[in-house]
């Protein structure tokens, strides 16, 4: 049996489907989210890659922003809710989720039995989310795949404390202005993306295994400063961009079997 | 016959609200005296004195409510007003320098014709007490300063400890006695005592009528939905002294058992979860929020706002009364607060909770950050804060608030299923 997780988010698009609710058959991504050709694309990928189609698919659920812009979903679900089951599946020692996406940046606290049994979303802003990565991206003419390679070969980490993201990118600039090396500044950013994921990441009380998806898991720079500032081990989960689809995914499963 | 015989409570609502604008126009005309007053400042003295009342908080939350907010908000930072302070206040004092543009020249600004809320009359007066806010005494004193009128301030000193100390009621009680004199000299007429003891006894009937409504969301399913509540809220704040409270909420409290007795609930039998809401509505967004929960069947039952207003005290006792408007909710330390919301939690069987994170109130927001975690470690009730505004549109996100509900709704469901 085959079911799909579609996790349609503000920069990106992403969809898992799963055989048996076990394992991954397909794991699609699209740089372009909601509102978007983005969701149309990352389908149809992921259909071509796997030899599916929507008819082999015994359920479908929709999370992200854009979850209620998919027709063939049978079944909305909140991120908050998919990301947790879709981290408990990859790793089931997991207490704490720190998922920084590309406009939320969120930290969820998981029981034993891998619900959510409280949760912690940024508020209506962009530090600390993905989008602030890609200002300071374009800002620094440093594509955002090699931030985390600039990162490694910083030799000071330099401040950039403005919580506001254009006061931010001023900083930035400033730092430019005064040649401050790429890498410290890098460095920086990561540090400031650090410590606004980590404000929520307290308020769960930090049971360990810390486990970190969505895009920004995939920045090891940002990984490294989250893990220097809580001071404890951040283990990058599996797949760490579709966590939410996964999710999404097992969810359509447990619904499937509920049919059956 | 009354006008209003037959009406149901929402037309008595309407009724009432329009003709207490309507009367403050009228009466303002004629050259009677009309205060603006803070929502929850005594309302006794002026009333006794024959004052028409207005109040601010009330008119700008239904300029909100009406999407007429950012007009007003505009004008107020064009003036230098900074986006920091209170959306209440940046509303009023734009649409107070309407007003006064308006007497000046004679030609209505477009702004004020535009506007989507209930027409004010200027005051005369102004009165308030910062039982709910200290922002409100620098808010109300520019009204008077610029207006070049009496200001009258009830100044109530935080609870820190209980019971409320007899030095704290005698400083309220003094200011109470001073409110009068000011008031005798603005009316240049005694102050009728016998008169006040009636208007206090009419006020503790509206308020008892107003426990009576609002006691009916403990009800399972509730025959009330919360968001009514904050419609409602209008005449507890707005004629708290008059007849017209007690009436409409006789009426609601009588149309609800009714509802409750038929087997009839507000979702009409959707009410799968029951919830609390904390702090101020968005009154901008009053349908949305409204929506997005009833779409989930999170039905609000549960509120910290019926308590605000359930002003008790005896009759003729200045002490007391001044007690009263004192231990109002956000004049009490967090200890207190935790024990209102935990009450009100269990008194409407909710099951989790909505925090608002009010730019407009650091008060509230502040502690709820706080007494969200208490209250959480207590009861063990999941909770969701979101951010917004009361009346300022541009700081809430609607997707933002739908994923957080949507989250706590699943949060919920899966507590049932344990």
């Amino acid at each position: 049996m085959y079911t799909l997780g579609i996790d349609i988010g503000s920069a990106s698009s992403k969809v898992v489907i799963l055989k048996d609710g076990r394992d991954i058959v397909a794991e699609e991504v699209v740089q372009f989210g909601t509102g978007s050709s983005g969701p149309d694309r990352v389908l149809h990928q992921a259909f071509t890659k796997s030899g599916l189609t929507f008819d082999d698919m015994a359920k479908v659920v929709a999370t992200g922003y854009g979850r209620f812009s998919v027709e063939q979903a049978q079944k909305q679900i909140s991120e908050i809710s998919c990301h947790a089951k879709g981290i408990f599946f990859l790793v089931p020692t997991a207490r704490t989720i720190i998922d920084i996406g590309g406009q939320d940046a969120k930290a969820i606290k998981l029981d034993k039995r891998g619900m959510v049994s409280q949760f912690f979303m940024n508020d209506k802003c962009a530090a600390g989310t993905g989008r602030f990565l890609e200002v300071m991206s374009r800002v620094l003419e440093v594509p955002l795949d090699k931030m985390a390679e600039y990162d490694s070969k910083a030799s000071e980490v330099v401040s950039v404390s403005s919580t506001c993201t254009v006061f931010a990118e001023s900083e930035v600039i400033s730092h430019l202005s005064n040649n401050v090396p790429k890498e410290n500044i890098i460095a920086g950013v990561h540090a400031s993306v650090a410590s606004k994921a980590c404000g929520l990441a307290y308020r769960t009380g930090l049971e360990e295994d810390i486990v970190m998806s969505g895009g920004v898991a995939q920045n090891e720079g940002v990984v490294r400063a989250i893990s220097k500032e809580l001071q404890k081990k951040v283990i990058v989960a599996p797949h760490p961009q579709v966590v939410g689809a996964l999710g999404a995914a097992l969810f359509a499963y447990d619904e499937a079997k509920k049919v059956q | 016959m009354s006008e209003v015989e037959g009406m149901t409570a929402k037309q008595k609502l309407v009724y009432y609200q329009d003709k207490m604008y309507k009367d403050a126009l009228e009466g303002k005309a004629k050259g009677e005296l009309v205060c603006w007053s803070s929502s929850i400042a005594p309302c006794e003295f002026c009333e006794t004195m024959g004052i028409h009342m207005i109040y601010p908080e009330n008119h700008a939350a239904a300029v909100g409510a009406k999407h007429g907010a950012l007009a007003m908000i505009e004008i107020a930072e064009r003036r230098g007003y900074s986006l920091d302070i209170c959306s209440y206040a940046r509303i009023n004092l734009a649409y107070m320098d309407l007003l006064v543009e308006e007497a000046k020249t004679g030609v209505t600004p477009k702004e004020l014709e535009e506007c989507p809320g209930p027409r004010i009359p200027l005051p005369d007066v102004i009165i308030t007490c910062n039982n709910i806010c200290n922002t409100l005494l620098k808010w109300y004193e520019n009204l008077a300063v610029e207006l070049n009128i009496p200001y009258i301030i009830i100044d109530v000193p935080y609870v820190h400890h209980w019971p409320i100390p007899e030095y704290t009621k005698e400083y309220i009680a003094d200011q109470f006695e001073y409110a009068i004199k000011q008031l005798e000299d603005l009316c240049g007429k005694p102050f009728d005592r016998q008169k006040f003891i009636e208007v206090q006894e009419q006020c503790q009937r509206s308020v008892d009528a107003w426990d009576r409504a609002m006691g009916k969301a403990c009800i399972v399913p509730s025959p009330l939905n919360g968001f009514d509540m904050f419609n409602f809220m209008a005449l507890i704040v707005c004629a708290r002294a008059k007849y017209a409270a007690e009436d409409t909420f006789n009426t609601l409290a009588d149309e609800l058992q009714a509802k409750a007795d038929r087997g009839e609930d507000a979702f009409k039998g959707g009410e799968k979860f029951r919830i609390a809401w904390e702090g101020i509505a968005c009154w901008p967004y009053l349908s949305h929020t409204y929506k997005s929960l009833k779409s989930l069947g999170c039905n609000m039952v549960g509120s910290t706002y019926p308590g605000a207003w359930s002003i008790h005290y005896t009759v003729g006792n200045m002490k007391e009364m001044g007690a009263a408007y004192c231990k109002m909710y956000s004049n009490t330390e967090l200890a207190h607060k935790v024990d209102v919301i935990t009450d009100v939690l269990t008194s409407t069987s909710s099951t989790g909770i909505t925090y608002h994170l009010n730019r407009s109130c650091k008060l509230m927001s502040f502690l709820n950050v706080e007494t969200a975690e208490i209250v959480k470690e207590r009861t063990g009730v999941p909770y969701v804060s979101f951010d917004g505004d009361q009346t300022d549109p541009r700081n809430f996100s609607p997707a933002q608030f739908d994923t957080r509900v949507e989250a706590l709704a699943e949060i919920m469901e899966e507590n049932k299923n344990k």
